[in-house]
This record gives structure tokens, C-alpha cells and sequence, in this order.
């Protein structure tokens, strides 16, 4: 195979913090192609920031972040990142995406039907002409995805994609999420939300104030939690979410 | 005082040739000075804004300390370069627009660097994450910062823009205030204040005062437009 896969990631003994606050401390973690990986836990339990050392966007203090693979220079990184609030530029949807391949490195020619392929999955094609800043939260969203999609990252993170959308909204950036799953891509996301945990996700990596306390495939997470913490989030957050 | 009132309204009516020729100069120095400086002001802005490098806080305090450099302490510096003895003094530019359009850049060129500085360091702070998740190199993050502060950039044209159009100082050491060659509208002013000539001065005020007025009225309601479409 001409592109040799980036996973597995391992984290060994990663720290993180900020000033004398730890924020990340002591995780060992590996994270394999083929389940969907959900990092679960309470606001501030280090979940944005355990994404974004595995994505590279921030350093460890001390421990390493591993990938097996590395990026090829001058081709799309393997890696994409979907954040909590989406960055568009200021130019039209279409052209939001065709940026992304640009950065990566795709040929002009070969953008057009990248992009096209990319509005359509996300069901935004009647939109690709619209500056993408005046879109509504769930359309940037989806944007953000196509963004993703166009550069066909064998892994995607998604940090809180939906934390601040409405219910439909949510179920189409859902909807989104699923189909990357399908087409292979491994999602490593970070949510507060139980049941978007469940309706997405294959195990659960919880985090407390900074640790990783349990990793359970996610029936076995829900139904028979191995700790304490996590029977007591699961008991805390359940009558909020759906 | 009136009677001098009025006599600059028939000057601006009748579309004066002196007048114009004045107006004309003026504008052709400042503007030309403007692009020049918006030239090398937005390249150093986001440089600044998305760099690392030594002395970058040192940098950003001078800059914003030159904002308000004292205009006739400029005209004396590039006086003192393009005079005869002068290090640059060989061109033989001194009292000439050209002149007068280098000590406009040298003064305006620190509140266009300062101020896109500003506005592209507020954007990166913004699309940071994003544009490194993506893969983008300082520099592709620079000129894709530029672009996508445009209309904030505009107005720090116009910030320049009144500043040159404004000043007396610099125009009127550097560019001697010949009739005919170097003679704008800030320094006419000056000139024919001093001399009693109210009509002139009066008429070449309104017309300054107009034309700062006319420039940033069609700037905001640009920006104003764009912002709506663009978000």
C-alpha cells in the first residue's frame, strides 16, 4: 500500500498543564484503527486538551505521542480536526473547503470534484456559493466536515462537535459522523453528552480531573461501569441528555 | 470674515485652477504615499502579528509609539538625508512630490504596520487551531490572515490616509512649498493664513475637511455592506 497507515497512536505517560495546574497527568494510551474511540468526561476533565496533544496542536510537558506512521510532506495530513466552533474563513463555502486541499498540497485541478464530493456528503451543495460565515452554527458545522472530508484523513477528531447546536443540528452533524465512520475514517471524539457517547461510539475513554480512570467498550460502560467516577458521571449527566 | 467665507465658496464654484491644481498634488502625494506604506505596512503587520522572533514585544511597542511620530521631526530626518550633503542627497529629489511622498510613507507607514498588526494578531488568535490543524505554514497563515481581514485592513488605509492628508509638517520641510511644484493643501493653508489670503486657506479647508469625510463615509458604509455579506 502506497499510504501506510498512521495508527496506532500511543501516548506514554503524557502530562499537560498549565502554569503549575495540571491539567493532563500521567495518560498511556493507545488508540487502534476500527472503533469509534469516545472520550468521555465532566467539563474540565482535560478531554479538549488530551485531543489536541494527540492531534498536535499542543506539546506534552512530559511523555511522548507517538503515531506509527508518519505524514508524508506535500500530501494531506492523515489527521483532521473538527472543533467545537468552527473556524471559517471569509470566502464562500465552496471556497472553505477548496482551501483546506490547497494547504494540503492537491493540485488545482484536482479540486473541483473533491470539493463537490465533499459539499455533497454533508448535504450542503445548495449552500456552496454562500459566504460560510453567514451560514447558520449546524451549516458551519457540516462545513467543517465537508473541510474534513475533502482531505480523507484516516483519522478524525472531533472535539464537542455539537455542544453548542440545536437537536436537528445535532442529528445532522450525526448523520456526518456516521458516514465517516462507514467509510472508514476513525473517529476519536470528546463529548459530555451520554447519549450522543452511545448513539456514536464503540468504547468510551473516560477521563477524571485529568486522568484516564476507565477504558470499557461502551454497553458494558453504561451497563456495568468498572469505577466509581464513572458510575457517578453516568448517574449525574443521564437525566439531562437523551 | 464672511466676506472671506464667501469669496471661497466662488472659488470652489468656478472650479478655481489654481485650486485644483493644489487639490490634485495633494491627493496624488498622499495617496501615493498611502499605497506605498499599506505596501510595506501589511507584509510587516502580519509578519509581526504571526511571527516569533526576539524583540518582537520591543517591535510592537515602537510601532505603536510611532503612530505618533511629530510630523516635522520626520520632514527634518528625510530632510536631512535628501539634502545636498546627505546620505541620499545624490538623487536630488529634495523639494520635489517625491519627496514629499517619502516623508508621508516614513510617517504613515508605523500606524498602517501597527494597526493591521492589531487586526491580523485578533484574527490569528481566532483561526490559530485551525490553520495549524490543516496543516498551514506560517507564512500560508500570514497571507491567508491578510486576505481574510480585508476589510479591517481598509481601515487602517483611511487611518493613514487622514494622517497624510492632514499633515503640515512633514510636506512643508522636506517639499519647500514652491507654487506650482510642491505646494498642497495643508501647507497653502498655512502659507496664505499667514499672509491674509483667508479666501484660499478657507476654501482649500473645506475641501480637505470634505474629502476625509467623503473617503470614510464610502469606507464604512463598505465595510458595513461587506460585513453583512461576508460575516
Amino acid at each position: 500500500m502506497t499510504n501506510g497507515t498512521i495508527l496506532p497512536l500511543r501516548l506514554h505517560e503524557v502530562c499537560f498543564g498549565v502554569g503549575s495546574r495540571a491539567i493532563i497527568e500521567r495518560i498511556s494510551l493507545e488508540i487502534e484503527p476500527g472503533p469509534s474511540t469516545i472520550i468521555l468526561g465532566a467539563n474540565g476533565a482535560g478531554k479538549s486538551v488530551l485531543m489536541r496533544l494527540m492531534h498536535g496542536l499542543l506539546s506534552p510537558a512530559s511523555g511522548r505521542v507517538e503515531w506509527s506512521g508518519s505524514e508524508r510532506p506535500g500530501a494531506p495530513r492523515k489527521q483532521a480536526m473538527v472543533f467545537q466552533r468552527p473556524v471559517m474563513l471569509r470566502r464562500s463555502a465552496r471556497a472553505n473547503v477548496e482551501y483546506a486541499l490547497k494547504i494540503a498540497g492537491v493540485p488545482g485541478a484536482k479540486r473541483a470534484p473533491l470539493v463537490r464530493e465533499a459539499l455533497e456528503g454533508v448535504g450542503l451543495s445548495h449552500l456552496a456559493s454562500r459566504p460560510a460565515r453567514v451560514l447558520s452554527g449546524g451549516e458551519q458545522q457540516r462545513l467543517a466536515l465537508a473541510r474534513a472530508w475533502a482531505l480523507h484523513p484516516e483519522v478524525l477528531f472531533l472535539d464537542e462537535p455539537t455542544a453548542s447546536l440545536d437537536p436537528s443540528a445535532t442529528r445532522e452533524v450525526e448523520a456526518v459522523i456516521r458516514a465517516f465512520d462507514a467509510a472508514g475514517t476513525k473517529i476519536v471524539m470528546a463529548t459530555h453528552n451520554l447519549g450522543q457517547a452511545r448513539r456514536l461510539g464503540d468504547e468510551i475513554v473516560f477521563l477524571d480531573r485529568g486522568r484516564l480512570v476507565e477504558r470499557t467498550p461502551v454497553e458494558q460502560f453504561f451497563s456495568q461501569p468498572q469505577t466509581a467516577q464513572a458510575a457517578a458521571f453516568i448517574k449525574g449527566e443521564l437525566p439531562w441528555t437523551g | 470674515m464672511s466676506e472671506a467665507f464667501g469669496t471661497a465658496v466662488q472659488l470652489l464654484a468656478g472650479l478655481d485652477p489654481k485650486l485644483i491644481e493644489i487639490v490634485l498634488l495633494s491627493l496624488r502625494v498622499s495617496i501615493t504615499a498611502v499605497v506605498l506604506a499599506a505596501l510595506l505596512g501589511f507584509p510587516a503587520g502580519a509578519a509581526i502579528a504571526v511571527g516569533r522572533f526576539p524583540g518582537r514585544r520591543t517591535l510592537i511597542v515602537l510601532l505603536n509609539a510611532f503612530m505618533g511620530l511629530p510630523p516635522v521631526v520626520v520632514g527634518l530626518v528625510i530632510y536631512l538625508l535628501l539634502s545636498r550633503a546627505g546620505p541620499l542627497g545624490s538623487f536630488g529629489i529634495l523639494f520635489t512630490p517625491s519627496a514629499m511622498v517619502i516623508a508621508q510613507t516614513v510617517l504613515i507607514l508605523p500606524i498602517i504596520a501597527a494597526l493591521s498588526r492589531q487586526a491580523i494578531e485578533d484574527a490569528w488568535g481566532e483561526y490559530q487551531e485551525q490553520l495549524r490543524s490543516l496543516g498551514a505554514s506560517r507564512l500560508a497563515s500570514a497571507l491567508t490572515l491578510l486576505w481574510d481581514t480585508r476589510f479591517s485592513l481598509l481601515t487602517t488605509v483611511l487611518a493613514g490616509f487622514g494622517r497624510a492628508a492632514a499633515e503640515v509638517g512633514a510636506v512643508i520641510i522636506v517639499g519647500g512649498n514652491i507654487d506650482g511644484v510642491t505646494r498642497v493643501m495643508t501647507t497653502t493653508i498655512a502659507l496664505e493664513t499667514s499672509k491674509g489670503d483667508l479666501p484660499l486657506a478657507l476654501g482649500l479647508g473645506i475641501i480637505l475637511i470634505a474629502i476625509v469625510v467623503a473617503v470614510n463615509a464610502a469606507a464604512y458604509l463598505t465595510k458595513e455592506l461587506v460585513q453583512r455579506r461576508y460575516g
